[in-house]
């Protein structure tokens, strides 16, 4: 009970580390909001009145006036009960949680499938390897996934483009989500257009991200197979296979299972240069727009999201691993 | 994230010393060291001397031309940009900021973790607490995400700026290896006798400690710089670099803008990213050898002996 307990004084507390990092970065830094917020608004030719302005600010948490204690109270106090402001980037207005109800089910579905993909795929291939030491499989996994982990994400995404998606007749699609003509809807012509539209994307992070769970699994499986309880198992005469999953694989996992469980939080942000290649709009690109339009509130909500999406996966891995490995819970 | 993860297989510390000579057997019979090596050399030979590898272009690799978008021909290898540059000098021209970066963030990076996560295991108690907590939480928050705000706010187009940031978010996984490591130490005779030839902390630290975790500072490194690379083409690639600096992710980011695979220039839009290719490459095959080199159990197959304890 009390590592869990521990784990979760650990959400808590990185969670404020978070929002506070959100709070005091921007203000931080040279040159005031309000200025950046005029000579944007100013930019884009708008005339903004002095009761909007403060609108804006107010919901962005700003006022000059008041103490930055109480300023950092409140600021904590509405980024709790989810008031997380108003866009002040390209649509203005629109509440930030808005926004990001259009474009998380997208990556959510792209980089969430990719992802779990990637890490069944390498577990399996990594077990292999790590089983058959020196067998072929063996031979060829390390050097290779070697190179495909150390690939930078827009290169391979480049790199899909101009294969396969160049030319008068390209093979795939290389941007947006689906065919802009079609109107969504539950017909297989649509859905055929979201598929088509995802392979790049999904096969780019497939390639990039695979490479780390082999090279990981197979090492931890050479480690593993070296312990006592795994020559007990064959002294015993038990049959290969079940050793190599079932004694072997199994404890192998466990240490991959945490960093499984942050790739997954990461889902929602680690792939935004994909995202933007592919001009995919899910939340990656919506953080790459909310930099160029320097649209605070709407990144400062894209930040916190990500670090609660990474903790709540963390700590989902942590009540699996108590469920599943019982010297963590001797542990505790 | 794959950095994060591919570091990550040294799961028992082994603090096996090697004589030097040993070390560098094992490096010159490891062929992935040697590849690794031999990239890393070459690339700071174009860092550091870009005219050799350039002859005909004495001055600004940035001087606009008059024949803009070429295709790659004898006289252009890699084709023109959109003002007419010359790829291929540029290419070898940005060489030197993107090493640099990767040098400079990865030694930055190395030297916080190295001071974190060992003054955490040796000093112990609340002060382990702390340290400890705080490298989880940095472990924890979204890295990527974390530098675009920073880099957004901080002003975009800094160079000091980008090593900064990339430094503050790349020591957290490099700490608690150390911590794990130093701590797996602290209660070693040869530290208990210096204790009681009553040597001081710090030289206790830098002379007993750390040369016994020199392999795992330099995978540190290795891991840190790969990270480095990674991560500042891609931000620059956003533009979130200096758009007049000569690097590859800046290039990149030309390319994208001017629409060069468009354009049907794909040596001008891929090279610069196989350039960081082959740097993080490089990088990743090191690491991975000193991985089999300080590992003996993950080295490619030989007859296994028995393992001797160390």
């Amino acid at each position: 009970m009390r590592f869990l307990l521990r784990r979760l004084g650990f959400f808590v507390l990185t969670l404020w580390a978070a929002m506070t990092l959100n709070f005091f970065i921007p203000r931080l830094m040279p040159g005031s909001p309000e200025q950046a917020l005029r000579d944007r608004f100013s930019k884009g030719g708008q005339i903004v009145t002095t009761a909007q302005m403060r609108r804006v600010l107010e919901e962005f948490g700003f006022d000059p006036n008041k103490n930055i204690v109480i300023q950092y109270l409140e600021y904590l106090k509405s980024m709790v009960t989810g008031h997380w402001g108003v866009s002040i980037g390209s649509s203005l207005g629109t509440p930030v949680t808005t926004l990001i109800g259009h474009a998380l089910p997208w990556t959510l579905g792209l980089v969430g499938i990719a992802t779990i993909l990637a890490f069944i795929i390498g577990t399996l291939i990594g077990t292999i390897a790590g089983w058959r030491r020196g067998g072929l499989v063996d031979g060829i996994v390390p050097p290779v996934f070697v190179v495909t982990s150390a690939l930078p994400y827009f290169w391979v995404a480049l790199l899909f483009i101009s294969l396969f998606a160049m030319g008068n007749h390209p093979w795939l699609p290389n941007d947006f989500n689906y065919d802009q003509g079609l109107h969504p809807g539950f017909n297989p012509t649509f859905i055929g257009s979201v598929l088509k539209h995802g392979i790049l994307p999904a096969g780019t992070i497939l390639i990039t991200a695979v490479g780390g769970w082999i090279l990981t699994m197979r090492n931890n499986m050479i480690t593993t197979l070296a312990e006592d309880y795994v020559r007990m198992a064959r002294a015993k005469g038990i049959p290969n296979r079940k050793i190599m999953v079932g004694y072997a694989a199994r404890n192998a996992f466990l240490p991959n299972l945490s960093g499984f469980a942050m790739s997954l939080g990461f889902v929602i942000a680690g792939t935004i240069l994909v995202e933007y290649v592919f001009n995919y709009p899910g939340l990656g690109y919506m953080f790459y727009n909310a930099t160029v339009s320097t649209d605070f509130p709407l990144l400062q909500a894209l930040f916190l999201l990500v670090t609660l999406a990474v903790l709540i996966c963390v700590l989902l891995c942590d009540f699996a691993v108590f469920l599943l490995d019982p010297r963590a819970r001797a542990k505790g | 994230m794959t950095t994060i993860v591919a570091g990550g297989a040294t799961g028992t510390p082994t603090a096996a010393r090697r004589t030097r000579r040993g070390v560098w057997h094992a490096i010159l019979r490891n062929r992935k060291a040697m590849v690794g090596a031999f990239l890393f050399v070459l690339f700071c030979l174009l860092a550091a001397f870009p005219r050799l590898f350039v002859p005909w272009q004495h001055g600004d690799p940035r001087t606009v031309g008059a024949t803009p978008l070429q295709h790659p021909s004898g006289k252009h290898w890699l084709g023109t940009t959109g003002l007419g540059q010359d790829v291929y000098a540029e290419l070898i021209y940005s060489t030197r900021e993107s090493l640099l970066i990767a040098l400079i963030a990865g030694l930055g990076a190395t030297v916080l973790s190295v001071l974190i996560g060992v003054s955490a295991a040796y000093l112990g108690g609340g002060a382990d607490d702390a340290l400890s907590m705080l490298t989880d939480i940095f472990l924890v928050l979204p890295t990527f995400p974390l530098i675009i705000v920073l880099a957004t706010y901080a002003g975009k187009g800094n160079l000091t700026v980008i090593i900064v940031v990339l430094i503050v978010t790349g020591w957290s996984y490099g700490a608690r290896q150390m911590r794990a490591q130093a701590l797996s130490l602290r209660n070693r005779e040869f530290l208990e006798s210096a204790r009681v030839r009553g040597e001081r902390s710090s030289y206790i630290i830098i002379f007993e400690v750390l040369p016994t975790m020199t392999s795992l500072i330099l995978a540190n490194f290795l891991g840190a710089a790969l990270y480095a690379v990674l991560t500042a083409a891609g931000l620059q690639f956003l533009g979130l670099g200096d758009p007049n600096s000569l690097s590859w992710g800046t290039m990149l980011y030309w390319a994208q803008n001017q629409g060069a695979l468009v354009n049907g220039l794909p040596a001008w839009a891929l090279s610069p990213g196989l350039a960081v290719a082959l740097l993080g490459v490089a990088f990743a095959l090191l690491n991975y050898a000193f991985d089999e080199i300080s590992n003996p159990a993950l080295r490619p197959v030989r007859r296994r002996r028995v393992r001797a304890h160390s």
